[in-house]
């Protein structure tokens, strides 16, 4: 059937082109369009009937008229993919971008991906150590876990993200993680960022990059993700690699989604967005995890930024219903200079519990975590507080954890962008600020671990 | 009658199809691969069909093939300890069948069709049978005998009836116009099954949770809604009441939730105990697991597929707890199809039959007269999952209407890891007056005062509270301080529960009233103590109450707890002589 080339179109809207009277063409399949300049666009079939067919264009209707011929290829968008990929870079819709030669495909992977089955799964335990102290104690990484990271615009979401790229491993192995990048309408000059803090570490050899930047269509950043996924779950299920999947910025994606929804005149949902985005998302964020007898795993890390910093926007909101957690960058910490600004108190990790532990990282980890959290949680509070009555009018008990909140963040939180904390330098560091609180208000500790672990037991 | 047409359009999990005859709700196999569908539209020819499957790469002018059925789901021996998907396929069928993915175009029976189950006639030749009749007994698992029934729809004289070994397709029973009954029936899921007469619940479903069966009872039949933020805790308080309540069967639909967190109920029900049978928990469980990234379509069916299978079990005579996690996702399955229909909207893209389809649902629920004579229930608990965690949305909304118990879950508490995160100020029970007979009879007889008295100091709490975010709490009267520490003793010992230790994860009725009371006898002393010229902080800090206290999480605390709430009497009243 490829080869036709039918000038039927009748209408271009936004990022969509309609088309009368064509042989069947099947729902999916992947369109190009040749303009009569000569240009080719490429697109996939939204809707299609015996009268009329629907295409969204990735790259832009502009320039598309009347006269445009249209081929239908007569299958389903698929991306090739071989262990090829690891250290190429590709633009959005999978093409080369690094100027070397097109990908040789050992098998061609359908990008739409189809739903692990929930029986077949196997449910993640491994703890990944990141070396930052703030994510490996109280909301630990689990390998097959997907947790996004919540930021907003002109936080270091982005350092963070490479941090972890760079440090993150498995506890007493030196098995490296294979990163899948997947840029969406960010700039050229995060773009960059990335880029050569990759190449510079050497961990660009390690990597597969796919990237769509702010001045490339802003429809291909609807299969973007779904290459880079499609890319991950070959290289994790085929060819037994650990892969990290980062994504950045999961905000331009979702607008791209109202866009074409906008386009189609379909019904929105909250603030414009389309009522299938909870879905959609889904569809992205559930091809993270681990598979009975395979060998591999898939990670993501998604980067998201709340508009507004306004955490019950739609995207966060929505990714949050279906990520095993989250990590919230906070504009007051990172204003205060403290680098990773980590808000562990609406940050969590759904899977922690089962990674943490004698077996995996240390007996006294989940009494620990607990008991940070719980401290520092109150010396906030009490900041409140202080500002209305003073802080004379503290007992001593509250004396001690207001104290405790400030040094959570100078020396718990606070570690420069290259140091790799062991997660028992962590926990001991733990140890040591604890010890500035009476141990009788350290109520979440078991007594046994106070008498192993508190540095005035240890000495 | 033609039953074959042909697609005239597709656009994602809608199909249009022409030149058959449809009636609604018929069950269609669409295209060359015959992917299962659903009638749910028809414009003079053309049918629209919801597709349960990923229709990428079908193409208009492929078959259609209408079975004239309507979606049902099977109900025999075999479906206890089964996990299947929205539209009753096993899992781990599909699993041998193609491997990790889902792909489509797969078909597998509901259970094994083969295998055989010993059945004991319970009429005999000559009886007469009517509908939902009671005809044999089949022992399904260790602890649930499944009681085989006629049709509904089928009355008649018994000419013969077997007993032995047979599988759910052999025929057990023939009647005398011929009628032939076999183990396994087929339900339409959209259609309620028949019963005699609802009656008013008047029993409680324990779950062991001491907010829920003490502050904010639900009761056997009845329906509960769980709003909440995202990690406020509703999974974790639905698997709660999955494993812990007292209801005979289970039925866990995992509604378009996450495929990590059903992979761990499905690994971890299978090794868990019932502490009410000791027996597995999977013995009296049937799970439906339909994750978010699977077939938006099949999400819509899978609460009817999961509520029909409740009802099945409750014309048994047996009392069903039923949860969905989350109806929230079920709406909006339901909210992506009526826009692919291009329906006119309601409220946020909701279609306008929103609220009535949340009713209808929660209006299966109840305890019944059932068609045999026995007296059996459904209760159905459904998490909500507001945006942002705004209860003013649609589908929480529509829920608060019809079901008559609310546990809120709360964002803050969460945050403060105070679990289960039920907010008890705004929560509510509408049930308390039906139950509280039984709470007198067989509990003790001043329960629901205590109830009121604990509710009201949390009340008067929180009233408290207010002026020490201003003040202090220094600048309270003692005896106002008092109160707070009493209420502090309640949210600490009494409302949190640490779903995952292995003592305090279920806490007997019996023993949550005892610690109600032993939180009032503490008040009661501190409060004489304190008239007798004791101080506040000598009185708050015996040493006995933290012993009571933490005693909890220790196994035999309600053999020990009055013992202990002696000795902090005790200790209380010695606290005036020191002064």
């Amino acid at each position: 059937m490829t080869g036709k080339e039918y000038r039927t179109i009748t209408d271009v809207k936004g990022p969509l082109v309609f088309l009368n009277k064509t042989e069947p063409v099947a729902f999916g399949e992947i369109v190009t369009l040749r303009l009569s300049n000569g240009t080719i666009k490429n697109g996939q079939v939204l809707d299609t009937s015996d009268d009329l067919v629907i295409v969204q264009v990735f790259e832009g209707t502009a320039k598309i008229d009347r006269e445009a011929g249209v081929t239908f290829m007569g299958d389903v968008f698929k991306l090739p993919v071989s262990t090829d990929l690891i250290g190429r870079i590709l633009d959005g819709a999978g093409r080369p971008r690094d100027g070397g030669p097109e990908i040789v495909a050992e098998e061609k992977a359908d990008i739409i991906g189809a739903a692990i089955n929930p029986y077949s799964r196997q449910s993640p335990h491994d703890f990944i150590q990141t070396g930052i102290s703030a994510i490996d104690c109280c909301t630990t990484l689990v390998r097959g876990q997907k947790l996004p990271i919540f930021s907003a615009s002109g936080l270091p979401h982005n350092d963070i993200a490479l941090q972890i790229a760079r440090q993150a491993k498995l506890k007493g192995s030196d098995e490296e993680f294979i990163v899948v990048f997947c840029a969406m309408g960010i700039t050229a000059e995060e773009y960059n960022f990335f880029r050569s803090d990759l190449e510079r570490t050497g961990a660009l050899e390690n990597a597969v990059l796919f990237v769509n930047l702010a001045d490339d269509p802003a429809v291909e950043r609807i299969i973007t993700p779904r290459l880079a996924l499609t890319a991950a779950e070959y290289l994790a299920f085929e060819k037994d690699y650990h892969v990290l999947v980062i994504y950045t910025d999961m905000t331009n994606y979702c607008d791209a989604l109202r866009q074409i929804g906008a386009a189609r005149e379909e019904v929105p949902g909250r603030r414009g967005y389309p009522g299938y985005m909870y879905t959609d998302l889904a569809m992205l964020y559930e091809r993270a995890g681990i598979v009975k007898g395979k060998k591999g795993s898939i990670t993501q890390f998604p980067i998201l930024t709340m508009p507004g910093d306004d955490i019950t926007h739609p995207i966060p909101d929505l990714s949050g219903y279906i990520t095993e957690g989250q990590i919230v960058i906070s504009r007051e910490l990172h204003q205060q200079g403290i680098y990773p600004p980590i808000n562990v108190l609406p940050s969590l990790s759904r899977l922690m519990g089962s990674c943490i532990g004698a077996d995996t990282t240390r007996e006294d980890h989940k009494s620990v975590s607990d008991q940070m959290y719980a401290g520092y949680a109150q010396g906030r509070e009490l900041r409140g507080l202080v500002a209305i009555v003073g802080e004379d009018a503290l007992n001593e008990r509250d004396k001690q954890l207001l104290t405790f909140s400030g040094v959570f963040e100078d020396k718990f939180l606070r570690q420069t962008r290259d140091e790799n904390r062991s997660i028992e330098e962590t926990l001991d560091l733990c140890w040591n600020l604890l010890s500035s609180i009476d141990t009788k208000y350290l109520v979440r500790l078991d007594q046994k671990w106070i008498d192993k672990y508190h540095p005035d037991n240890r000495s | 009658m033609r039953n074959e047409g042909v697609i005239y359009r597709i656009s994602g999990p809608v199909v249009t199809a022409t030149g058959m005859n449809a009636a609604m709700y018929d069950v269609v196999r669409v295209g060359d691969e015959g992917l299962m569908g659903e009638v749910i539209e028809l414009h003079g020819d053309k049918a629209v069909i919801q597709v349960y499957e990923d229709t990428s790469g079908m193409r208009p002018g492929e078959p259609v093939l209408n079975t004239q059925e309507t979606l049902s789901v099977s109900l025999g021996p075999g479906l206890l300890t089964q996990i299947y998907d929205g539209i009753q396929r096993p899992l781990p069928t599909l699993e041998e069948k193609m491997g990790v993915f889902i792909t489509r175009g797969v078909d597998a029976d509901a259970f094994d069709m083969e295998k055989t189950w010993t059945f004991e006639p319970q009429v005999a030749v000559g009886d007469s049978v009517s509908g939902g009749q009671v005809i044999g007994h089949v022992q399904e698992t260790e602890t649930i005998v499944h009681k085989v029934m006629a049709l509904p729809t089928v009355s008649g004289v018994v000419k013969s009836i077997e007993s032995g070994d047979f599988n759910v397709t052999q025929t057990v029973c023939v009647l005398e116009d011929g009628t032939e009954i076999q183990m396994m029936q087929k339900w339409p899921v959209r259609t309620p099954r028949p019963n005699r007469q609802k009656y008013a619940p008047e029993t409680p479903l324990i779950t062991g949770m001491r907010i829920l069966d003490f502050l904010f009872p639900l009761a056997k039949g009845g329906a509960a809604g769980i709003p909440g933020p995202f990690g406020s805790g509703k999974t974790v308080t639905q698997q709660s009441l999955a494993k812990y309540s007292d209801a005979q069967l289970v039925v866990y639909i995992g509604c378009g939730e996450r495929g990590n967190e059903m992979t761990e109920v499905l690994e971890e029900f299978p090794h868990l105990i019932d502490p009410n049978t000791g027996k597995p928990l999977m013995n009296r469980t049937v799970m439906i697991a339909n994750t978010s990234n699977m077939p938006v379509a099949a999400r819509e069916a899978s609460v009817y597929t999961g509520i029909t299978i409740a009802e099945y079990f409750r014309d048994m005579g047996y009392d069903v707890a039923l949860m969905a996690d989350s109806t929230s996702r079920w709406a909006e399955a339901m909210r992506e199809i009526s826009s692919r229909l291009e329906e006119m909207p309601g409220e946020e893209g909701y279609p306008a039959y929103l609220s009535s389809r949340i009713a209808e649902f929660y209006e299966r629920a109840g305890r019944v007269e059932t068609l045999n004579g026995d007296d059996g229930s459904v209760t159905v608990i459904g998490a909500v999952s507001p945006p942002g965690g705004d209860i003013s949305e649609p589908v929480s909304q529509g829920t608060l209407r019809i079901v008559k118990v609310f546990w809120g879950l709360d964002a803050g508490l969460a945050r403060q890891r105070h679990f289960p995160a039920i907010n008890w100020l705004n929560s509510y029970s509408l049930y308390p007056q039906s139950l509280d007979q039984w709470f007198r009879d067989n509990i003790s007889q001043d329960f629901p005062e205590v109830r009121t008295q604990i509710s009201g100091l949390l009340q008067v709490e929180a009233e408290l509270q207010e002026i020490v975010q201003l003040v202090g709490s220094d600048a309270l009267p003692t005896d106002q301080q008092l109160t707070l520490e009493v209420a502090r003793m309640i949210r600490e010992y009494f409302l949190q529960q640490n779903g995952f230790h292995e003592v305090d994860a279920y806490c007997d009725i019996h023993l949550q009233y005892q610690m109600a009371k032993a939180i009032l006898t503490f008040q009661e002393s501190a409060k004489s103590a304190m008239a007798g010229g004791a101080l506040l902080d000598d009185v708050v800090n015996v040493p006995s109450r933290s012993d009571l206290m933490r005693g909890r999480f220790e196994k035999g605390y309600i053999d020990n707890i009055e013992g202990m709430v002696k000795k902090m009497t005790m200790e209380i009243a010695d606290t005036v002589e020191e002064n």
